[in-house]
């Protein structure tokens, strides 16, 4: 996957990078530290990223509590089991609520004894609380996605 | 693949992966076990937060449990993991959401090495080192998310050049360009400061 440098930009770049690293040898270093010598531009530069390397090797990434290893493998299991449960509950409660909800309007439309406005309101009632329950449903699923401490053995 | 394959492969772990390609979660129960932490600082080096680097790689394995059938046994597990992985915490943070509480996080994400201070620190010296942390972790996350990756996987995950270039299968000229890319935004922070 190595690639020859041809612009001389890219060239001062990829030096000042794997000097910044260490992954020059000795006569590549002595070769970059000659040059530092005679360009003060490349002087600054240099010590400028030196300055942003430095300020990135006195850090590291912050480590979780043990606990989170415990439960982890669990964790990653259970979200497929319910990834297939959500799908199967998902279809049953589609196919049925969608068979249901077909039965009792047709009922309530052919029902010629109840005023049509009344009827229409309480297909549009039915309809919102649909809305409803869907909406506060993906909300909760969306909140049980991202609670921090859903995983954790107390 | 050779350096990666050393770094992420032994020999049991070519007998695993033909396991759960097969279908043996156990054996990818193992396999999770082996690279979860490995996985989880990752995805804590790109989206910056530990709750969602926690819930981004847990993720990450799930998919990579529903897709095991597509593993291969003669390649290590973690950079086919790993292209799963860092795609879902690119998607996450081109949220444009996410990315402004990230923003707001203040860099909670990352700490002092020990050996740069201790309970005898001097209150100064122990402030400039907040503001430090602060300015890294903000320069960080403005990054674009291909240079912060490379960065972090060199600074944090100590990853040779070579290495990063396997592992995101781009040549060692792109990893040395986006590096060079993400300390000069680093290098303007600093300066600002």
């Amino acid at each position: 996957m190595n690639e020859e440098r041809t612009d001389p930009m890219e060239e001062r770049m990829d030096q000042l990078m794997r000097a910044l690293d260490g992954e020059l040898d000795a006569a590549e270093r002595t070769a970059f530290e000659a040059r530092l010598a005679e360009d003060p531009e490349l002087r600054e530069e240099w010590r400028r990223l030196s300055r942003a390397r430095e300020a990135t090797m006195g850090m590291k990434l912050r480590h979780p509590p043990e606990e989170v290893w415990d439960g982890y493998w669990t964790s990653v299991y259970s979200r497929t089991e319910r990834g297939l449960g959500w799908i199967l509950v998902s279809f049953g409660v589609i196919v049925v609520g969608g068979w249901a909800a077909w039965i009792w309007v047709g009922e309530l439309l052919a029902d010629t004894t109840m005023p049509l406005i009344v009827r229409l309101g309480m297909v549009a009632m039915f309809t919102g609380v649909v809305i409803l329950a869907v909406s506060v449903v993906r909300h909760r699923i969306n909140v049980l996605r991202t609670d921090p401490y859903k995983d954790i053995q107390r | 693949m050779s350096r990666l394959a050393a770094r992420y492969m032994d020999a049991s772990e070519a007998s695993l992966v033909r396991s759960a390609s097969r279908g043996d979660k156990t054996a990818f129960g193992e396999l999770v076990r082996r690279n979860m932490q490995a996985a989880y600082y990752a995805a804590l080096g790109l989206v910056g937060s530990p709750d969602d680097a926690l819930d981004l790689s847990q993720d990450a394995f799930a998919r990579a449990l529903k897709h095991a059938a597509k593993l291969d046994p003669g390649r290590p597990f973690y950079p086919w993991y790993y292209a799963i992985l860092r795609r879902l915490c690119f998607n996450f943070l081109r949220d444009r959401k996410n990315r402004q509480r990230l923003l707001d996080e203040q860099g909670a994400w990352l700490a002092h090495d020990l050996s740069g201070g201790g309970p005898g620190e001097d209150p100064e010296a122990r402030l400039g080192r907040e503001d430090a942390r602060r300015i890294v972790a903000r320069a960080l996350s403005r990054l674009p998310e291909t240079q912060r990756e490379v960065l972090v996987l060199r600074e944090f995950e100590d990853l040779k050049y070579q290495e990063i270039a396997d592992l995101l299968e781009i040549p060692v000229g792109t990893v040395m360009s986006r590096l060079y890319a993400a300390r000069r935004a680093l290098a303007d922070a600093l300066e600002e400061q």
